[in-house]
Order: structure tokens, then sequence, then C-alpha cells
């Protein structure tokens, strides 16, 4: 029933499962998502586009669980989010969020900021720590690993903010507008690496941008408007 | 470590918030435990001058204050007969005004009282009390204040008195006192053919229990205790112990809102850091964890600075000479320990509404404040 079948015949699990999803806010009175339908599978890169406040980023909070939908439902490998114990669950194996706003601690340094989600895993600190290395080996941190995040630049920042978001080898990586704070020389070595990396590491991102070029380069291109995923276009 | 880290972080970044609320549970700490101790110390004090050279006391039943006791003089004789008893010395307690001294302790005693007789004497001879109605022999600070030496006459309540004596004592009511003759003490303050209470020393302490049952049995006004069992016991030591631990209490009580305040705004300060912990997996219990860890570092910072100050202070108010002798610098583990857990309580009890507020914050709301 999770299976689907790539053009190329092979079998792929899917890991995001979107039913029917509706969600208003202000008591019903503001309408954002009518009726979403969506799947992703495992390793798929999925752009999100459309206008602001056509629910891009309130669809991808419902992914993680951080908000709840009306109706409907959103499954991540078959189990509904929105279950407070499949919720921290969720939030510490199965999901990685990067937002538009590098979201980083600013008095702790690349390093800490990066093991935040491996203490609240309980992941022990070697492991962590080998898996920090690794991953700011692939992002080219490792010489900024002591360093406050006053002192990094804003690209060395959204890179951090990936390797934190990758930190507990998510399932699903969670995109809002990654980029969006970013010049574009800085946005296109960040976007390379997001795609490099999402690759390598087989995790599925669904991504919200607006920068249609950006969102060329993905598996799957949907566009969101009026509160639906109106057309797949292939990418 | 990171953990650790995090709480730490908050407490350095707003450093001036952080040190106003650790002195507020330093100077709360350093106010209980100097009252405490202070009024552990009269109460040691006064204990001690019912204890020296006794293990025992005799006063009358259900009486609150043992200023208003009264010890049949019939009685003490009686009691100093048995055979049991080494020896039996009644003390008579009165309080009285001079110029510009509104309290000094009097004490009626027996020329055999251990008080005479095993006092330091500065001045003087001991085998000379009690020869006359009107001898006085003064404690040292007491003859400081009257400023009185030996052979004088001083001004004492509405009589005058000839000073015969000097004597040092280690116990601040003692070396400010005045000891006068029992029978002396017992005509200046009415109160003739009593004494206040009846100090026992028994042949063999033993004999405790069947010591106490004799005094139920033939004096049915009296009542016997050891000298730990009255400490215990006696509503004036009891009355000063809860007003020194509600005083404290109060001090804490005011900490406890500094550190109430200073985590309401540490956690309204990062709303957005805690929804980016809730977005990478925190759970409840561990931003709650986090916010209790902050205020139990400020309030062991404030409890160990406290205790450092209230120190420094008794022994500053030690060396003040009116105050010599009256404090005594004896911190008891118990009331350290007492202050401690009471300081992080306090902290934990400040916490309580900030941490909660924090656990309750929905990831997506607080991630779009600004």
């Amino acid at each position: 029933m999770n299976l689907f079948t790539t053009q190329a015949g092979n079998q792929k699990r899917t890991v995001l499962r979107v039913e029917d999803v509706w969600k208003s806010y202000d008591d019903g009175t503001i309408e954002v998502l009518k009726g979403v339908n969506f799947d992703a599978i495992e390793g798929q890169s999925v752009a999100l586009c459309g206008p602001s406040g056509c629910g891009k980023s309130t669809l991808l909070h419902l992914f993680g669980g951080l908000d709840a939908p009306d109706r409907g439902r959103v499954s991540v490998n078959g189990i509904e989010v929105n279950r407070h114990r499949n919720l921290l669950r969720l939030l510490r194996e199965e999901v990685g969020f990067v937002f538009q706003l590098h979201n980083l601690i600013p008095d702790l340094t690349l390093a800490e900021n990066c093991l935040i989600p491996t203490v609240a895993a309980g992941i022990d600190h070697r492991t962590a720590r080998a898996r920090l290395m690794q991953l700011t080996e692939r992002t080219g941190l490792t010489h900024r690993l002591d360093q406050r995040i006053q002192k990094l630049s804003g690209g060395e920042r959204q890179r951090t903010a990936l390797c934190r978001a990758l930190m507990n080898k998510p399932k699903i990586l969670l995109a809002d507008e990654p980029t969006g704070s970013l010049d574009e020389q800085s946005s296109g070595v960040v976007f390379d690496l997001l795609l490099d990396l999402v690759a390598t590491e087989g995790v599925t991102l669904v991504m919200a941008t607006h920068d249609r070029s950006l969102a060329m380069r993905c598996d799957r291109l949907l566009k969101m408007h009026d509160g639906r995923i109106h057309e797949p276009v292939s990418a | 470590m990171i953990f650790l880290k995090l709480i730490v972080t908050n407490l350095r970044r707003h450093r001036i918030r952080s040190f106003i609320s650790v002195a507020g549970i330093a100077f709360s700490v350093a106010a209980m435990l100097t009252v405490v101790t202070i009024l552990q110390g009269a109460i040691g004090m006064f204990s001690g001058i019912l204890s020296n050279d006794s293990e025992m006391i005799v006063f009358e039943r259900n009486v609150s204050d043992l200023f208003f006791s009264n010890v049949p003089a019939s009685a003490a004789e009686q009691i100093a007969s048995w055979p049991m008893v080494s020896h039996a010395d009644p003390v008579l307690f009165g309080i009285v005004s001079s110029a510009g001294h509104p309290i000094i302790t009097c004490f009626g005693v027996t020329a055999a009282d251990a008080r005479i007789r095993k006092a330091t004497w500065i001045a003087g001879d001991k085998l000379s009390f009690a020869q006359h109605a009107d001898d006085v022999v003064l404690g040292e600070r007491a003859a400081e204040f009257l400023g009185a030496k030996l052979g004088d006459h001083v001004p004492i309540g509405h009589g005058v008195f000839h000073v015969i004596g000097i004597l040092k004592t280690a116990n601040g009511f003692e070396d400010g006192g005045v000891f006068m003759p029992l029978s002396a003490a017992q005509s200046f303050f009415h109160k003739e053919g009593t004494s206040s209470v009846v100090t026992i020393k028994l042949g063999n302490k033993d004999d405790a229990a069947s010591f106490k049952a004799m005094v139920k049995a033939k004096f049915a006004n009296l009542i016997a205790l050891e000298n730990a069992e009255f400490t215990r016991s006696y509503s004036q030591f009891r009355i000063l112990k809860s007003t020194a631990w509600a005083v404290g209490g109060c001090g804490l009580l005011m900490g406890g809102l500094g550190v109430a305040n200073t985590m309401i705004m540490s956690v309204f300060t990062r709303i957005r850091e805690i929804a980016i912990l809730r977005v990478n997996g925190f759970s409840q219990v561990q931003i709650a964890a986090m916010i209790f860890g902050e205020s139990a570092v400020v309030s062991m910072l404030g409890a160990v600075l406290g205790l450092l100050s209230g120190t420094c202070l008794l022994f500053a108010l030690k060396l003040v000479p009116a105050l010599h002798g009256y404090i005594d610098v004896t911190i008891q583990p118990v009331v350290m320990l007492i202050v401690i857990l009471l300081a992080l309580l306090t902290g934990i009890a400040g916490a309580l509404y900030p941490a909660v507020y924090a656990m309750r914050l929905k990831a997506v709301e607080a991630l779009r404040f600004e």
C-alpha cells in the first residue's frame, strides 16, 4: 500500500502522505488549506511553489507536526502525526527543519547548535560528534566548529542550520524558503549542497520556495493556489 | 554539557538581571541565617544559664515565661534533701532598668551557686558574696555599661547597690547581668520566699526519670524537665524560633519573587529560542528542566553567597562591643541545610509559572514571535 513504482520500475516507499487536509485560522474565517492531497516517496525532492499566503509554510508545519489540521490526516512512514508520543519521535527521528531564517541559538557555537537535536534525542556524545564531523566536512564548515553563530556569514549560518536538520538522520527534510534570506551566490551554494546532501543521505526533501529556478531542479514541482495543490508539473 | 550551557548561557546573557536575582536570594539567605543564628544563640545562652553545672530544672507548671514562675523555698529545700540530688540551686530572675539602660537582667542566687563559685572573678572575692543585702556582683559588660568598678555604688532599678565583684563569663546574658544574693533579690522583686527556678544536679544522671516522677508526685504545681527537654518545649523559645524562621521566610519569599521575575523575563525574551528547541526535538520536560535548572543555579549561587555574607555579618556583629557575648557564631549544620533547601525550593517555586508557560508554548506560534 505504501509502495510506489517509479518510471524506472523501482519500487519506493511512500514516506509522507497527506489526505484531504484542511486548515483555517481565526475560527475558520481564513481558510488556508482546502482539502490538500499529496504523497512523497523516499529520496524524492519536492518543491512547493506559490504566492505568499497560499499555505506553503502551513503545509510544511503540518508535515512536521508543528501544527494540527482541522480535518484530514498527515502520516509519516505510515504513522499519523499530531499524537503526542508520535510527535516527539517524529521531530527527533523522522523530520528535520530548515527555515528561511537560520533559527540558530546565537550564544552557542556552530558545533553546539548542531548537537542540539542529538541532546534532545539522547544520542551519545561520541556518535553525535562523529555525525557532526561527517556533516560539517560535507558542508565545508569543519574549520568553523568552535565559532559562535554571530561570527558566521549568512551562507555559513544556513549551512549550519542544514547540518543541524540532518544530525539525527531524518527521513524527511522540510525546508521553508531555505535560501530566501541569502544573496544569489550564497543561495546557489546552499541549494547545491542541499540537493547533494538529500541525494546522498537518501532523504525526502519537501521545500517551499518562491524561486522557480531552484524549484525546477527538484524531482517534482507542485504549485499551490487557493489552498490546494493544483497541478503537478514534471520538473 | 550543551544542556548545561543552555542553562548558563541565558544567565550570562542578562548578567545584571541574573546578578540582581542572585543578590536577592543571597540577601534573604543572609538575613535568615543571621536572624536564626542570633536567636538560636540567645536561646542557647539562656539555656546555658539554666544548665550551668546542672542537668535538670524545676519550675512552676503551666507558666509560659520563667520570669513569672514561683517555686516555694520550702520545695527547693525539700528537693535539695533528696538522696538522688547532688545539689539544688534556687535562682530568681528579674529585669530592671537603669538610667540609659532599659533592660538589665538580675539573677538572685545563693553563695553556693555554680554561677558564683565557678565564674572567673576579675575583681573582688567570691567568698564575700551574699554578706550584705545591698551587695551585687556585676558581669564584665554590665560593669562597663554602668561605668562601675569594684567598691562603687551603682543605681539599679529603684535601689543603689554596692559592687563587691566583677566576673567574666562567655554567656552574654550573664556578662551583661547583675548577681544579687537570693534573699536580697526576693525582697527587691517582691517575691519573698520563692525563686523562679531550681536548677538540679543529680548524683547519677540515670535518676532523671525517677526525679521527675518524684517532683510530680510531691508538688502538683511544679514540673521537672531535663535541660534539653526544657529547651525543646519552653514556649518562649518556640515563639522565638518560629519568629526567626518566619522573618527569614519572609525574606526568602521576597527573594523568590525576584527569581520568579527573572525567570518570567528569561522565558519571554527567548520564546523563539524555546520554539527552536521544541522543533529540534526537545520535550516539554526537557524545556521545563532547562528553566528549573536556570532557577536552581540562581538559587544555589544566592545560597552560597548568602551563607558566606551571613557568616561574615555574624562575625562582624560579634565584634561590636555593645553585642559582646550576645552573638554566638556557631552556625548549626541543620540550619545551613534548611536555609539551602529553602533557597532551592524558593527558586523552584519562582520558576514554576515560567516553566509551565514555556512547556505550553506552541512552536509554530513561537517561531513567528519577534
